[in-house]
């Protein structure tokens, strides 16, 4: 009489295993470990009344110019910018938060939204919370917004870090123009005066960075 | 047991069918659903108008005491930046649903990178709503909603019941007075209708079958999502609602003093 093993003989025995398609890993489980498409310097200056921020549009892809025209700033709300220098696609995904907060923000009509303080707190406790992961979102942010009249200005980078200061800069940036925008600094500069400093920074850092382009936002 | 005698001799009609919602009466009906639906028409009226170029709201907010800050009671919420949500009922139960709602909304935005559509979220909230019917250890929502949105295909209009059962309409009431606005809203030209046309005939329509006797004041609440709003659902700007109020009360002194129809007693 034909058993019940004898039909399921063929395809099991001690020596086979059925065939998941799950393999054990021969490495661990690896997450982030390299920027692909990546932005280069974000500038960021306060001046009386504001905060102006500039970054070039290229998308480098190693040493190749890939995308030679992105959107590296973005507006969050109506009063709110945030800029990134890094990993792209990590800052898509930024985007994509931000986008959601201004959203809930929307919905609550409650009179409030969310100041530039505030998303800077909360994009630091985002990417501090991910570098506890080890899978970082592989950027560094410039928040700046006005509030009441009273500039802000904040970094945020992909370890975590997160500070306010007058003047910033990410990237290569923060090696050239750095001391350039600290010598220009003044508490009652112009839009039009602050405007001239970051694009002549800008023009420095298109001098010297081999990894921009000569296109800004 | 003796709970349970007294609920058949004051219940009437229910008669011992009507103590969970998982118990069907001999004739087929469930008896909790229907009293939900009973709860969810006591309070204020709300009404939805779908125009031609949008999706306007409108709800009678019964003033309950004169120490509310004005405009505190929200009954229109957003649920999502192109959708709109207007509550009758138990409040806190149509609140539920408004997160529920916005869950939704943003879950399929961060799934597909698009903005819900109008009829996708009448879907899952009426389900949603349906679910709290089958189960004997939750209650039925006693509050209905008539959600109004503005997708890719234009303007949308649904109303969910707590039974979880839901429509597309051209307009829609629910409350206390929901018969006799019906009436009214039958005499709109849908086709033709704009949706700054449709604020103020809604403020009529409200002023007009809020009931004076029985309820001392009221305050309107009105929002739409059309193009004139970049597909965002909003409170209308304050201009237009001080404006819909004075056309609402004209209209109805108009109605009082001017008509040869007998008045009501």
């Amino acid at each position: 009489m034909p058993q019940l093993s004898d039909l399921i003989g063929s395809f099991v025995d001690d020596k086979i295993c059925y065939d998941t398609g799950y393999q054990a890993p021969s490495q661990p489980a690896t997450h982030t470990t390299q920027p692909i498409v990546t932005g280069s310097s974000v500038l960021g200056l306060k001046y009386k009344g504001g905060v102006i921020l500039a970054a070039d549009t290229l998308g480098s892809y190693g040493s190749l110019a890939r995308f030679r025209d992105i959107r590296r700033i973005t507006t969050v709300g109506k009063n709110i910018l945030v800029g990134a220098s890094g990993d792209y696609s990590d800052f898509q995904k930024i985007q994509e938060l931000l986008e959601e907060v201004v959203a809930e923000d929307y919905c609550l009509d409650d009179g409030r939204t969310h100041t530039a303080k505030e998303i800077h707190s909360y994009l630091g406790r985002v990417l501090y919370g991910r570098r506890n992961k080890m899978d970082p979102l592989w950027n560094t942010l410039v928040i700046a917004g006005v509030e009441n009249g009273n500039s802000f200005l904040g970094q945020v980078d992909l370890l975590g870090t997160q500070f306010e200061d007058d003047t910033l800069a990410t990237g290569f940036g923060s090696h050239i123009a750095r001391p350039l925008l600290r010598n220009a600094y003044n508490e009652n500069l112009t839009e039009e005066e602050a405007r001239k400093i970051v694009l002549d920074c800008m023009r420095v850092l298109f001098y010297r960075d081999a990894r921009t382009i000569i296109k800004i936002q | 047991f003796f709970s349970l005698l007294l609920t058949s001799i004051m219940a009437g009609i229910g008669a011992g069918y009507d103590l969970y919602p998982t118990t069907f009466s001999p004739e087929g009906r469930l008896f909790q659903i229907e009293y939900a639906g009973k709860a969810a028409d006591a309070s204020g009226t709300a009404i939805g108008v779908r125009t031609v170029d949008g999706v306007v709201l409108g709800v009678e907010k019964l003033i309950r005491s004169k120490m509310l800050v004005k405009g505190s009671e929200k009954r229109i919420f957003t649920v999502a930046p192109h959708a709109g949500m207007a509550l009758t009922g138990l409040l806190a139960d149509g609140r539920q649903i408004v997160n529920s709602c916005r869950d939704e909304a943003q879950q399929y935005k961060r799934f597909y990178g698009q903005a819900i559509p109008g009829k996708m979220l009448n879907q899952r909230i009426s389900s949603y709503i349906q679910y709290f019917t089958l189960h004997d250890s939750v209650r039925p929502f006693g509050s209905s909603v008539i959600l109004a949105s503005y997708d890719k295909s234009g303007p949308g209009l649904y109303m969910i019941e707590p039974s979880g059962v839901s429509y597309g309409y051209r307009a829609v009431a629910i409350g206390q007075e929901k018969q006799v606005a019906k009436t009214e809203l039958e005499n709109l030209d849908f086709t033709t209708i704009t949706s700054r046309e449709a604020v103020m005939e809604i403020a009529k329509i409200i002023y007009k079958i809020h009931d004076d006797v029985k309820d001392k004041e009221f305050e309107l609440e009105l929002s739409w999502v059309c193009a004139e709003s970049n597909g965002k659902h909003e409170h209308i700007p304050e201009d237009l609602l001080a404006e819909a109020n004075k056309v609402g009360k004209q209209n109805l002194e108009a109605d009082q003093f001017g008509s040869d129809e007998e008045m009501e007693i």
